[in-house]
């Protein structure tokens, strides 16, 4: 087993390493940082946007093999480069990635239990009135993309804050700029900014992990194993959570590491339309400013996030079910 | 009948009528609702019967006869759209009607269950020592973890689990599958439960292990001397397990009584075909089977009358006019009453009947088949088999059909997914001879996973064999072109196990029929008439040819599979277990067909098959294989009659013999263990470890079945050959 893990992440840090180059390499040959210092106002002299494109490595007239070179010798080192303005690019990974986490641990715990609950209960109770309501309830927050959902509850928030009279839910930001106090209204007022966005996260995953859940469950809610349980004297409910819904679990939690991981980049549209600084905002500003060692550093992060999720789900996998332990 | 009679019969029958019965069911139904506008299904109509301590009740019934649903109503396990009305009493008090929760305490505690399958039986992620410690906490809450454990480990041992200590944290899927039915019995017996009920429990295992499963329940019975209630369709594990029997048919039972009442004076035409359709081991040579024609009726929509009318040699019209109750033999009204009760427009009045233990028989004509004691040879009528026309030249004299020599297939096992390497041999087919002359049937017999199936695969390959050589019709396979194998397919053809999988269920049965012919480029018109011809030799109707396989029933899809592979007029037909998927009335049919075929085209067929009462009457020679060898071979009669390897005298003794007296008087041999995995097989002789006769030997002795492997060698000067250094011919049946 542990040979197999070390295998499994040596494979992960090649891939990881593959991917980062690709966005590197697509980023330096896509972008035109040169176009971003040409149009500052006044406009610099063309010697020193040469001077400034060398100092920050990313000037077009370099071959790119020497770019990159240059720049994977950092990232070697810990350096992903410095930003467009001439900021360095790894502290602010670990500010934006706290911001993207804080956002999706708690929308992606609570989007997963509600599913995964409303799933494995409609699965018992197939093709009754809570089943097809769960049913429909899931296929149309499947049908609507995030962005839909996540701008309808703004207008829904606005709609509401205007019948209240005051701020009931705020939707900008992840904190009230210039806000003072003890270190718990501080709390309270990150809490209160972080409920609209995590309630569209957690809508949006609900509604898949309900279906999979649903799906798991109705497999197993049949099986021989289940009518053994009851055979031995356990009541039908508990027959169904003890066996049933433990067994149905074991895909369900592999999945809800993988979505963890795809969540850290998936959450894109969500920071965009709420304010949030993120990963995926920050990515997003950083292709409109040409800004390229963001683009890579942010592309690697996904990576890193995405392979560290699979590996979680592949050692929670073999130590859930015993019938994959080696 | 009146309530007197009822009276009477019961002191007659001199049970002490004092005792209340451990389980007992009256008039039970049970009824599906249709979902979506399909007709409700009547699984169950009408069951009594009551069990009493220390009895074995065995309820016998071919699939969808409701015998299974019954007794799961029973315990409570149905789903909640199952409508079930009538009574079940446990120790007299009724358990219809409780909630779940009050039935979960008596379930596993007073009535305890063991099912079909023991593969998909226990929890998957559990281990086995905790799902049998939770069946002792969950009646015993207070017992205490490590007490419950403490019984969990002596329920394994007591089962027969080795070492039960370190097993009792192993996974299901680390036990094979006689070793989880096993635990499933321990955990029926955890808390000393008064009835258990044994739905098919030997079903899913091989013969040796269905022995052992079976001493193991007689063991359960004495110790806890509970009743058992025991359903199967296998008329031969009844025979000698159990007091009293129930014959149930459409959800009904048709007749009941003690085993020898219904195996010798059975007065039901129904359970007279099911006995005489079963193939008997024991018998030299017994005919043509029984068949009874048509289908067990669907049960949402049943023929008015006796449910068996459709089918029945001795239908008279007044059969369908009411459904006749269970009554004592000579007690039905007569046909004239039956007529005058019909014309009066009286409902016919539904007996409450009980259990009071005297044989009862639901057929209006009981008294007439009890007077002229007639037996099923009497009522069915037996088709003619004509005798094979090369049976009459002798065997060597015979070309040659197929002849196989040391074929040999070895499966590596590696590990790895990237970089694959070799960390053992699955020693699958491991050196084997055996030829097949024309006209006919040899038939290849062991457990699974003894190699039989792949000595077929590797055969109907026509390739280069790993080892050895395989020659059809006299030519080697090894040397074949592209063309000449497509050629020499024409001679060879295959029947499949499960005729629901092996027909395409999108293509109508003349498509599937004539996708030969067609592949074999024969002219349309030639096509066509083959296919109706054929349609006719395997007893299908014309009109059949277009509809879907969706339509038929295992027996007839059976028939097409037939059919199909009669299509290119082979000479050999291979026939992978053709009827262990179908019922004993069906398998009848399908059987005698198949003798009937070899005698009318002359063919010969490879016979693959884990049934030998079914080998013993339709194979003229036999070869046992076991860890991929084959340890006896020889004619038919030679080896079921005098076997004289230890394992083929293990094999014909562990099966059940639907008789009785007979099956009373035998002593079985019971074999330890389970095979060993063909990955590691034992050293010189494989079977050492499991024989009966290696531990009886001297210490010289046994040193000579470790070291040297046994080869064929002739036992009796003539065509039977055993591989075993102490082979002595015994009759073991």
């Amino acid at each position: 087993m542990g040979k197999f893990l070390v295998r499994r992440l040596l494979n992960y840090v090649v891939l990881i390493f593959l991917a980062t180059s690709f966005a590197y390499l697509l980023a330096a040959t896509n972008l035109y940082p040169r176009g971003y210092f040409e149009q500052m106002q006044p406009p610099p002299t063309p010697e020193a946007i040469n001077t400034q494109l060398d100092t920050l490595n990313l000037n077009d007239q370099t071959p790119l093999a020497q770019r990159y070179v240059t720049w994977l010798g950092g990232v070697v080192q810990g350096d992903f480069g410095q930003t467009i303005q001439g900021r360095e690019v790894t502290p602010q990974i670990w500010l934006k990635a706290g911001v993207t986490l804080r956002l999706i641990t708690v929308a992606t715990i609570l989007g997963s239990a509600l599913g995964i609950a409303i799933g494995a209960y409609a699965a018992v109770r197939q093709y009754r009135m809570f089943d097809k309501a769960a049913t429909v309830a899931s296929f149309v927050v499947l049908a609507i993309p995030t962005v839909v959902i996540a701008l309808s509850v703004q207008v829904g928030a606005t709609a509401i804050n205007g019948v209240a009279g005051f701020q009931l839910f705020l939707f900008s930001g992840e904190y009230s700029a210039g806000f003072r106090g003890e270190w718990w209204e501080l709390l309270l007022n990150r809490v209160h900014h972080a409920i609209l966005p995590t309630f569209v996260l957690a809508v949006a995953l609900f509604a898949a992990f309900a279906r999979y859940q649903r799906n798991m469950m109705l497999d197993v809610l049949g099986s021989d194993f289940v009518r053994t349980a009851m055979a031995k004297g356990l009541t039908r409910r508990k027959a169904l959570f003890k066996h049933a819904l433990r067994t149905a679990l074991i895909p369900t939690i592999t999945y809800f590491t993988f979505t963890f991981g795809v969540m850290v980049s998936g959450a894109t549209f969500t920071e965009k339309i709420y304010g949030w600084h993120g990963m995926g905002a920050w990515l997003i500003d950083a292709i409109f400013q040409q800004d390229v060692h963001v683009v890579a550093a942010a592309s690697c992060f996904m990576a890193v996030t995405i392979m560290v999720a699979s590996f979680l789900s592949d050692i929670l996998y073999a130590w859930l079910d015993p019938r994959v332990r080696v | 009948m009146s309530a007197q009679t009822i009276e009477n019969t019961e002191a007659a029958s001199g049970r002490s009528g004092d005792e209340t019965p451990v389980l007992e069911v009256r008039d039970l139904h049970v009824t599906f609702r249709g979902l979506g506008g399909n007709a409700d299904v009547n699984a169950v109509r009408g069951v009594s019967y009551s069990v009493h301590r220390g009895e074995v009740l065995g309820i016998v019934g071919e699939s969808g006869s409701g015998k299974s649903v019954s007794s799961m109503a029973a315990m409570g396990l149905l789903p909640d759209h199952a409508v079930i009305t009538g009574s079940v009493k446990l120790h007299g008090e009724e358990l219809l009607g409780l909630d779940d929760r009050e039935m979960a305490t008596r379930r596993g505690k007073v009535i305890s269950m063991v099912f079909q399958d023991p593969l998909s039986g226990l929890t998957p992620v559990y281990t086995v020592g905790d799902q049998l410690a939770e069946a002792v906490l969950v009646h015993n809450p207070g017992a205490g973890k490590a007490q419950a454990r403490e019984r969990a480990v002596r329920l394994l041992d007591l089962v027969g689990i080795p070492n039960p200590e370190g097993r009792y944290r192993s996974f299901p899927h680390e036990f094979s599958g006689g070793m989880r039915q096993r635990v499933m019995i321990a955990m029926a017996m955890a808390n000393d439960p008064d009835v258990i009920i044994c739905d098919e429990p030997t079903t899913a295992l091989d013969v040796t292990i269905q022995a052992q499963i079976l001493d193991l329940l007689r063991t359960a019975r004495e110790e806890t001397g509970a009743a058992i209630v025991m359903i199967t369709h296998d008329l031969g594990v009844v025979a000698g397990f159990v007091d009293r029997m129930l014959v149930m048919y459409a959800g009904r039972p048709v007749e009941m009584g003690t085993v020898d009442e219904i195996y010798y004076g059975s007065r039901m035409p129904y359970t007279m075909g099911l006995l005489g359709a079963v193939p008997r081991m024991d018998l030299e040579r017994q005919g043509a089977l029984v068949p009874i024609k048509g289908t067990p009726p669907s049960l949402s929509a049943l023929p008015p009358g006796c449910p068996f009318a459709p089918r029945c040699p001795i239908v008279r019209p007044e059969c369908s006019l009411a459904e006749p109750d269970l009554l004592p033999v000579g007690e039905q009204p007569s046909e004239a009453q039956i007529r005058a009760a019909r014309e009066a427009g009286a409902p016919a009045e539904a007996a409450g009947v009980s259990d009071t233990g005297v044989q009862r028989v639901a057929c209006i004509r009981s008294g007439e088949i009890a007077d002229n004691a007639w037996t099923a040879q009497d009522i069915y009528p037996i088709p003619e088999i004509p005798e094979v026309p090369a049976a009459k030249t002798r065997r060597e004299d015979r070309p040659e059909m197929l002849r196989v020599e040391s074929l040999i297939k070895h499966h590596a096992l590696t590990k790895g997914a990237v970089f694959k390497r070799r960390v053992g041999t699955v020693y699958a087919v491991d050196g084997i001879d055996f030829d097949i002359r024309e006209g006919e049937t040899l038939a290849l017999v062991g457990e699974s996973g003894c190699g039989k199936s792949t000595t077929l695969m590797e055969i109907m390959g026509l390739e280069k064999p790993q080892g050895g050589s395989v020659s059809v019709m006299g030519r080697d396979t090894s040397g074949l072109g592209g063309a000449d194998r497509f050629a020499l397919r024409r001679d060879m053809q295959i029947v499949f196990q499960d005729p629901m999988s092996s027909l395409d269920p999108r293509m109508p049965v003349f498509d599937i029929i004539a996708e030969p012919l067609r592949t074999h480029r024969r002219p349309a018109a030639e096509t066509t008439a083959r296919v109706y011809e054929l349609l006719d030799l395997v007893g299908l109707n014309t009109e059949h040819a277009t509809r879907y396989p969706a339509e038929f029933s295992g027996g007839q899809r059976q028939r097409i599979g037939i059919a199909r592979a009669l299509a290119l007029e082979p000479r050999l037909l291979v026939l992978d277990e053709p009827v262990s998927a179908l019922d004993v009335s069906i398998q009848a049919g399908v059987v005698n067909l198949l003798e009937e075929l070899q005698a009318r085209l002359g063919l010969s067929y490879l016979f693959v098959a884990h049934d030998l009462s079914v080998v013993r009457h339709i194979a003229d020679r036999v070869a046992v294989m076991y860890l991929g060898k084959i340890v006896e071979i020889g004619d038919t009669d030679a080896v079921y009659t005098r076997p004289a390897h230890p394992y083929t005298q293990a094999l014909l003794s562990a099966i059940p013999i639907p008789d009785p007296e007979k099956e009373r008087a035998r002593t079985h041999i019971v074999l330890d263990g389970d095979l060993p995995s063909p990955a590691n097989p034992p050293s010189g002789c494989r079977f050492r470890t499991r024989c009966q006769k290696f531990i009886t030997l001297s210490e010289p002795e046994q040193e000579r079945c470790m070291s040297i492997e046994p080869a064929l060698e002739a036992t009796n000067g003539g065509d039977q050959a055993a591989a075993c250094h102490f082979a002595e011919r015994q009759t073991v049946l």
